[in-house]
């Protein structure tokens, strides 16, 4: 999976636009939403589960695959861990009724 | 790109294109409280596409033919997925709100645990391949394993802070500033050593252990002086150092979507620290730098004794039904005294007497950012009366009673006037704007800056004294007794 030039200057194009995205949509998140935001990108970025998933499957070297197996776990619990407390939160807030 | 693509790349490749899609909708819906729940669900749609788009792939599973040999591949994922789900259900199941901040700040430890590790590995197996790592991977790979493991820890002193088992006051010392630049320092030198020259980590084995416990040092070093009151800065920002890491590793790996979840973290917890810093009028350099504790025992010293009227519930429950409007203005100590509930309560009956009542939310009001909106909602305040500080200032004018439940520093008026006032500048309530006010407080204390408040001694105020829970009780009983 190594990086050739063309690669690099691609995930650069992708990071900058992808952090200017996120400007322009976090900047309109009310306060009232703030903590769930939190919870909500730190789920997210739990996608590096894709990144430990590789490694702890590939299991090249015993190192390697107990570090992978950690990481696994721990993006694991942010991501199962992250959108459950999400949408218990996002549950709690109701409008007035009636 | 002349490479003929295989169905699993395709697959792969595809997968993640959807699953970056869906995690910039899902921040898009959490725009509003209307599509906030849709938002999370597109959050956890891209999340399993990209999963199963990874799982689906050769490299995993490569060259096993028996189900025995694929389970083989797949045994220690399946193992750390279990792991997960054990230590993450519960923990989103159980959790109190007011523990919010911990699990925040304990899950980017979690995140940037991960990415470190997610570095190490790749590290050490480049060198078990004998690979020499191009300046294009090796660069991002640093930056990885640096914020990954200085996150790490520094997110489990803010949690061991939040949660009471490390003292919440900043911890200082001389030349405390030189010694975290120094570790700093050498982190990053190790760490441009070993970008530039990888294969050094395999000449001198202690190099890369030397930069991870580096970077870790600094990541203790660099919370422990943060005070209680800079802890929703000082979580936002781990937040982005995290997300950072997190998009480094997609450099690493070359991974599009995880460049995009860490973008788009990244620059969530950046904006969130921007609005916690201006909430508090403070500068980044001052949070990390300043050690604000330092400045409080001067401050206290000059407190004078000057007459306050103290209220009972009872004159409170009387000058709060004669009202038209209130406004209720929470603090973190309504939180901490467990109060939320007693509270919502006493609007219900002002509610009933028909008094409208609004609730004002300041934006460091709480532990973390949106903090106050979280333990009000859950106890089942209706959002739409949880107003914006910059919404509900204008509304003091007309407003009979302000509450004030909780809080201090965000209602001292000294933050408007005074320019010798470490508050100075720092956006406060309107409180002193409203025809009278009630402070309900557990002692005559001073906030965390430790700064008098002129609010105390004005003519219309009614100083409450007690347990919050206790006081917020008793006035709804007098108030249902009438």
């Amino acid at each position: 999976m190594a990086m050739e030039p063309g690669d690099l200057e691609v995930g650069l194009y992708i990071f900058f636009l992808a952090t200017f995205v996120g400007f322009e949509v976090i900047r309109r998140v009310p306060s009232l939403l703030h903590t769930p935001l939190m919870s909500l990108t730190n789920a997210i970025s739990g996608i590096a589960l894709v990144g430990s998933l590789v490694i702890a499957g590939r299991q090249e070297t015993q190192l390697a695959t107990i570090l992978g197996t950690i990481a696994v776990a721990a993006s694991a619990t942010n991501v199962i861990g992250g959108f459950m407390i999400t949408e218990r939160m996002l549950k709690m807030f109701k409008r007035r009724e009636g | 790109m002349a490479e003929v693509w295989d169905v699993y790349t395709v697959i792969r490749s595809s997968s993640y294109l959807i699953a970056g899609v869906c995690l910039v909708l899902a921040l898009k819906w959490m725009t509003s409280p209307d599509t906030a729940r849709k938002g999370n669900w597109a959050g956890i749609a891209g999340m399993v596409i990209a999963v199963a788009g990874t799982l689906v792939n050769p490299e995993i599973w490569g060259d096993a033919t028996t189900p025995a040999e694929v389970l083989r591949r797949y045994q220690w994922i399946i193992i750390g997925l279990f792991v997960g789900l054990a230590i993450g259900a519960p923990m989103a199941i159980f959790m109190p709100m007011t523990a919010m901040p911990q699990r925040i700040a304990l899950s980017h430890a979690f995140g940037a645990l991960a990415a470190a590790l997610v570095g190490t590995s790749e590290f050490y197996l480049a060198q078990a391949e004998g690979v020499v790592l191009a300046p294009m991977t090796s660069v991002p790979l640093m930056l990885e394993v640096v914020l990954g493991f200085l996150t790490f820890t520094g997110s489990l002193m803010a949690f061991g802070k939040l949660q009471e088992i490390l003292p919440g006051r900043p911890i200082t010392y001389r030349g405390q500033n030189m010694v975290n630049f120094a570790v700093l320092g050498g982190a990053i030198v190790l760490a441009a050593v070993l970008a530039v020259n990888p294969s050094l980590g395999l000449t001198y084995w202690y190099l890369f252990p030397l930069l991870a416990l580096l970077a870790m040092l600094f990541g203790i070093f660099l919370v422990i002086p943060i005070g209680g009151a800079d802890m929703p800065t000082v979580i936002s920002l781990l937040n982005s150092y995290a997300g950072i890491s997190g998009a480094a590793m997609g450099f690493v790996l070359d991974n599009k979507v995880l460049i995009i979840a860490g973008a788009l973290d990244g620059s969530s917890g950046f904006i969130l620290s921007v609005i916690m810093c201006r909430a508090m009028n403070r500068s980044f350099s001052n949070v990390l730098f300043g050690a604000f504790g330092a400045v409080a025992p001067g401050a206290k010293a000059v407190i004078e004794e000057r007459p306050v009227q103290r209220g009972s519930p009872e004159e409170a429950a009387v000058l709060l039904a004669a009202a038209k409007s209130v406004i209720i203005c929470p603090g973190y100590g309504m939180a901490v005294a467990q109060a939320q509930h007693a509270v919502k309560d006493m609007a219900d009956a002002l509610d009933h007497k028909g008094v409208d009542v609004k609730y004002a939310i300041h934006p460091v009001a709480g532990r973390m950012p949106g903090h106050m909106n979280v333990l009000l909602a859950d106890a089942k305040v209706p959002y739409d009366e949880l107003w914006e500080m910059e919404r509900i200032n204008p509304l003091f004018n007309d407003c009979d009673v302000a509450v004030v439940i909780g809080a201090n520093d965000v209602t001292n008026p000294a933050a408007k006037t005074r320019k010798d006032s470490p508050l100075y500048g720092m956006p406060v309530l309107d409180v002193d704007k409203a025809r009278s006010v009630i402070f309900i407080k557990r002692s005559m204390g001073s906030g965390f800056a430790g700064i008098d408040n002129d609010l105390f001694y004005m003519q219309n105020t009614l100083m409450v004294f007690g347990d919050a829970k206790k006081v917020a009780t008793d006035i709804s009983g007098e108030l249902r007794k009438h």
